[in-house]
């Protein structure tokens, strides 16, 4: 009997992990992400996942004339480079990170609103590893008033 | 029946549930190489099949934050006008997981319009009303005394009261995704819209050129964002109250359906100096008077439906 509770203890604590992951995910974009966005205020959104090498993710957002905007693709560092690009709705590419030496920041205005989507990839590792890292990755934004 | 037998079976299924959460919940994390790759080399792939049905592994659809909203009537030109706020007095009325999730929206979209403006005594009232909310739903720590003592504290220092209306609705936002209450989340959102829309249209006189007014705008451009809140909603439409919200959100599209916008290419100019990118492009809209004034009548009515 002692010992299934010894067991039980074991498996619970390792079942907390990936919502342990989840808090830490949050803590990382509270503690390291927001301080990236200033002189920008961060919109207060929660756009933040566990991603592993080699996979991707997407953020359909509407951005509005007269703002100034800040998107900040924080990673933990732990994992590879991440390639981002901003999308038109035609997925015209607006811009590419990887033409800016993998930039995690991006500052913008727009002249008329428009919809738009951030696309995300993390690089494979090139170093040789029996397993994929994993890590937090949060999309932040920035808004700041047009000073104009 | 043996008491001590039962405890014990008892348990030992317990085990059993757990060892299957671990070992699913740990293979959404890590992945290894090995069984991927044998994984891949037993499939015949088809380049552009792979291409075509390619799936993200995550999709956010981002609605504009009660921050982000006060922030686009702001600069839109609004002025100030306490009366279209939500009374604080109403936080009594809701007792129902809906309608403090809408009313945290709104409550938090009314603070972020009042500390722009800065509007110290409403700021306080409208971050108490937000943690009333807030304190309904279960969420712990995103509204404590603490954040009241912080904001009372710094109360014309408009740089930090802003820092703390956005970790409180980061804290809300988080909340939910840790706790797997996103259609919650998206409910306190589409509030937190609804209120920002209903602000708008209220502050948009009635002598007003409306194709040539920023707050009309700014109102129209919420067209674009309506697909992002019917995604969202669809996202969660397994919940009943998500459900209720949408028909509102439907109607809500079915006026803006009669709003005609079309935009030119959109050209990326980014300035040496500064590094910042104008995302250069034209917008024509075509609009009728009477689909403005149907829309701000249909806004009102959703928006006291949530709140009344």
């Amino acid at each position: 009997m002692k010992k299934i509770y010894q067991i039980l203890i074991v498996l619970t604590v390792l079942a907390l992990i990936p919502f342990q992951g989840n808090a830490q995910c949050k803590s990382f974009a509270k503690k390291v992400c927001k301080l990236e966005l200033t002189p920008y205020i961060h919109d207060g959104n929660f756009n933040a996942a566990i991603l592993t090498e080699g996979e991707d993710a997407e953020l359909y957002k509407t951005f509005y004339a007269g703002q100034n905007y800040r998107i900040y693709i924080c990673g933990s560092d732990a994992l590879p480079e991440i390639e981002f690009q901003v999308l038109d709705v035609n997925r015209n590419v607006l811009y590419d990170n990887r033409k800016s030496d993998y930039s995690r920041i991006w500052d913008f205005k727009l002249e008329s609103s428009q919809q738009l989507i951030i696309s995300l990839r993390v690089k494979n590792s090139e170093e040789e590893t029996d397993e994929l890292v994993s890590g937090c990755v949060a999309i932040m934004f920035g808004i700041k008033e047009n000073a104009d | 029946m043996d008491i001590k037998s039962v405890h014990s079976k008892a348990l030992c299924f317990l085990a059993v549930i757990v060892s299957v959460t671990i070992i699913t919940g740990c293979g959404s994390n890590k992945k290894n190489k090995d069984t991927e790759e044998v994984t891949i080399e037993s499939l015949e792939i088809d380049e552009q099949l792979i291409k075509d049905v390619k799936t993200v592994k995550e999709i956010f659809y981002s609605l504009p934050s009660p921050l982000e909203t006060a922030m686009i009537l702001k600069q839109a030109g609004a002025v100030y006008n306490e009366e279209l706020l939500n009374p604080t007095e109403n936080v009594t009325n809701y007792v129902t997981n809906k309608s403090m999730a809408l009313n945290l929206g709104v409550y938090t979209t009314d603070l972020s319009y009042a500390s722009l403006f800065d509007q110290t005594q409403a700021t306080i009232n409208y971050m108490n009303a937000s943690k009333r909310m807030a304190e309904g739903l279960g969420i712990l720590n995103a509204i404590d005394e603490n954040v009241i003592e912080r904001l009372e504290a710094n109360i014309n220092n408009r740089d930090v009261i802003m820092d703390i209306i956005s970790e409180t609705i980061m804290n809300s936002s988080s909340f939910f995704e840790e706790n797997d209450r996103q259609a919650m989340s998206t409910i306190v959102l589409v509030g937190g819209w609804v209120e920002g829309l209903y602000i708008a249209t209220n502050l948009v006189g009635p002598d007003v050129d409306l194709n040539n007014n920023e707050l009309v705008n700014r109102i129209i451009d919420q067209k674009l964002t309506l697909s992002t809140v019917l995604s969202l909603l669809d996202e969660n439409k397994d919940n009943e109250d998500v459900i209720t919200v949408m028909t509102n959100v439907n109607e809500l599209k079915a006026i803006f359906e009669k709003i005609e916008i079309t935009s030119s290419k959109i050209e990326p100019v980014t300035d040496d100096e500064t590094n910042v990118t104008t995302l250069k492009s034209k917008t024509e809209v075509k609009m009728k008077p009477e689909t403005y004034y149907e829309l701000k009548e249909k806004v009102k009515i959703i928006r006291n439906n949530f709140t009344l």
